[in-house]
């Protein structure tokens, strides 16, 4: 066992998945000899040969595309889409076919293949690299969209995206590609993919997050714990299809919510999240739900995308006020 | 479209010795073929399956049930019995030349106007008169498992060609996709893509564009400014070719040749079949708002039917007896699998559900029993 990064858990799963299923091939842009621009596919070529890992030419709706095509002959595909930024293209092949290829055949024809891809801002990226698309993903009927928050759990997470029989989008935290290192047992375990995760257990407050969020929301919830006020922080880490009874057992358990995440406000997935608390868990609420998200604006260039991201200082305020209502 | 045969201006060689630094570094040419004139007769000598009457006969009647299929579909959606089709009437040579120019281990991906390719390959007309009647189940074909069902949004299977070509390449396997689409989907990226990624790996893979000169009720003059669309593999570095596709002769003998080359590892092929769509565009369509009558009727002469018939009867191979038995026996069939597809109920409607996971996580169970219990109140 070692200590290893949330890429590095990633290669670990790659290789592990691959080892144990011929049919688990690994293409996309600059993934073989390159081994990634973020260096997650390092070492397979040489590892698994040609046949295994291969570069496709520069057409993200065709690496998604034929991905289709191989996952309904049994391939199991692992598509890598450099940044989820370039990734629209393909979205097209994930509404129309991927997604509903078993609905349309009546389960002749299925798609069990991975979309992989970097997500997220800061990193200090240029234009187009620091997209959270995934609402997009969630609003498809037949997807599962999954979005690991550590290393740990990139690693089971990716296992069982693989395994998976059904079509699932993937986005890893570019920000927490190398942020933390913690030890990962190669032991092929994979974890559930319709479960969250608690992360703190706490009386006072539920804090709802996913993806690099992770990191603001653990540290607000700290600061906040400092003035002995308990938080419950929950990694959702599969949106769809959503755990919606561990969100409802911990919101009825605190009675105040904070939702965190860093794409766009209006029709974020937080919005999902918010409705199924009141649907459901209205009576349980002493405040109404507050969400800390992204602004409704395009993604800035690096030098504004700290006031973009949401901040550990936006998310305690968020819930000083939740605390504070009467 | 531009007229047969027409290649594009040679360069002069020389003037690559005159001027190094100018030189043509690349020309192409595009060819077109053709066996039967539109009144059937030969116009060069007919490749060897063609001189088995048995054989031109089995085309001739794949045709003639693809036909039957598509009359019948659109009488049964002008009587409310069917969802909107797209009728394939005169298109026929295209796909039944496809179809049997396969093997039926090779895989097909149709575009939505290939019927008789299915029909021959074992689609059933059950099948096809269930899916055009809005039924899932007709896409769930008993044979030909790994066939693709029908594909609507324009061009969006090529690349899905691309998956199951390189499938049988990684698996080493000698079988071939055949992917067919209409003349609009070459203006989109996806068959643009597909043919470079075809042409990359040199994957055992076939494109046939069935060019019916209208893309619902854009000409083809309006689509490229391309003289053919068989040049738009030259770019991808692969071979392409025009053939005469009411000339269901001259489809079979170039997929076949296509096929043949690519399973032996020769790499992709497209194929442009100039046909014409003599119906609307679907049943839903007019076409009389874009084009007049005096347009599409020279067509009619160029029947593919019509065509070979007039071969075989040419040959003494066809007489007005085998065209009454054989008229009798389709309809007789198509009669039939109309009234099976009208006496099939529709599914339950858990069903819509049931395929979207192969296991429904929770929510979707949740879901599941409220439109359940809906649907019981």
């Amino acid at each position: 066992m070692s200590e290893i990064n949330l890429v590095q858990a990633v290669n670990l799963a790659l290789a592990r998945a691959m080892v144990e299923d011929d049919n688990v091939v690994v293409l996309g842009e600059d993934v073989a000899a390159e081994g990634g621009v973020f260096r997650a596919t390092d070492g397979l070529l040489t590892r698994f040969g040609p046949g295994r890992v291969f570069d496709t030419p520069l057409a993200e709706n065709a690496i998604v595309g034929l991905s289709v095509g191989l996952a309904a002959q049994g391939f199991r595909p692992v598509a890598e889409i450099q940044f989820t930024g370039f990734i629209y293209p393909a979205i097209d092949q994930l509404v129309s076919h991927a997604s509903r290829l078993r609905t349309r055949t009546r389960g002749r024809l299925t798609c069990p293949m991975v979309v992989r891809s970097p997500a997220g801002g800061g990193i200090r990226a240029i234009e187009h690299h620091s997209e959270s698309p995934e609402a997009m993903f969630a609003h498809i009927p037949g997807l599962r969209v999954v979005i690991p928050s550590s290393p740990a759990r990139a690693y089971g997470m990716l296992l069982a995206a693989i395994r998976d029989p059904d079509p699932v989008v993937f986005l890893e935290p570019t920000r927490l590609y190398r942020a933390a290192r913690e030890e990962v047992e190669d032991d092929g375990a994979a974890l559930p993919l319709d479960r969250c995760f608690v992360l703190r257990e706490g009386t006072d407050i539920t804090f709802l997050t996913w993806g690099a969020m992770i990191n603001e929301t653990l540290a607000a919830s700290d600061t906040l714990a400092g003035e002995r006020i308990s938080v419950e922080v929950i990694d959702l880490a599969t949106l769809k299809p959503l755990d919606s009874d561990s969100i409802l057992a911990s919101v009825a358990k605190t009675g105040r919510c904070v939702i965190i995440h860093e794409a766009p406000l209006t029709g974020g997935f937080g919005a999902e999240i918010a409705a199924k608390i009141a649907e459901r868990g209205l009576v349980s609420l002493l405040a109404p739900i507050e969400r800390v998200a992204g602004w409704d604006t395009v993604m800035p260039l690096p030098r504004l995308e700290q006031y973009y991201l949401p901040s550990e200082a936006r998310i305690v305020a968020a819930a000083r006020r939740i605390l504070a209502y009467q | 479209m531009p007229s047969a045969e027409k290649i594009s201006e040679l360069p002069d060689i020389a003037e690559a010795a005159r001027d190094p630094a100018a030189a043509t570094v690349a020309r192409f040419e595009i060819r077109y073929s053709r066996f039967l004139d539109p009144k059937g007769k030969a116009v060069r000598p007919l490749p060897d399956f063609a001189a088995d009457g048995a054989e031109l006969v089995a085309l001739y009647r794949g045709m003639v049930l693809a036909r039957a299929f598509d009359a019948k579909a659109v009488a049964l959606q002008r009587t409310g019995r069917l969802g909107t089709f797209p009728s394939a009437l005169g298109q026929e040579a295209v796909a039944v030349g496809i179809a049997a120019a396969m093997r039926k281990d090779d895989v097909f991906l149709p575009s939505f106007r290939e019927h008789g390719a299915q029909l021959w390959r074992g689609v059933s007309l059950v099948e096809l008169f269930l899916f055009w009647g809005g039924d899932e189940r007709g896409s769930d074909f008993a044979e030909v498992r790994e066939d693709f069902p029908i594909c609507v949004p324009v061009a969006t299977h090529a690349p899905h060609a691309v998956g199951v070509a390189l499938a049988f390449k990684l698996r080493h396997q000698q079988r071939v996709a055949v992917c067919a689409f209409g003349d609009g989907a070459t203006s989109k990226g996806d068959v643009a893509e597909a043919l470079n990624i075809a042409g990359v790996w040199r994957l055992p893979l076939v494109f046939v564009i069935n060019n019916n000169q209208w893309a619902i009720s854009v000409p083809v003059a309006q689509q490229t400014a391309a003289e053919t669309l068989a040049q738009k593999a030259i770019a991808a570095g692969i071979e392409g070719e025009q053939v005469d596709g009411n000339d269901v002769i001259a489809v079979r003998e170039a997929v076949a040749r296509a096929v043949a080359a690519a399973r032996d590892g020769a790499g992709p092929h497209l194929i442009e079949a100039l046909t014409y769509r003599l119906s609307d565009h679907t049943t839903a369509d007019d076409a009389r708002r874009y084009r007049s009558d005096v347009d599409v009727s020279p067509h009619w002469s160029e029947d593919p039917i019509t065509r070979l018939r007039n071969h075989l009867v040419g040959r003494g191979q066809w007489a007005k007896a085998d065209e009454e038995r054989l008229l009798a026996e389709v309809s007789a069939a198509v009669d039939k699998a109309a009234e099976t597809y009208l006496a099939t109920p529709p599914q339950q409607p858990g069903t819509i559900f049931d395929f979207t996971y192969e296991t429904l996580p929770n929510e979707l169970v949740d879901q599941r029993r409220s439109a359940l219990g809906a649907a019981q109140e």
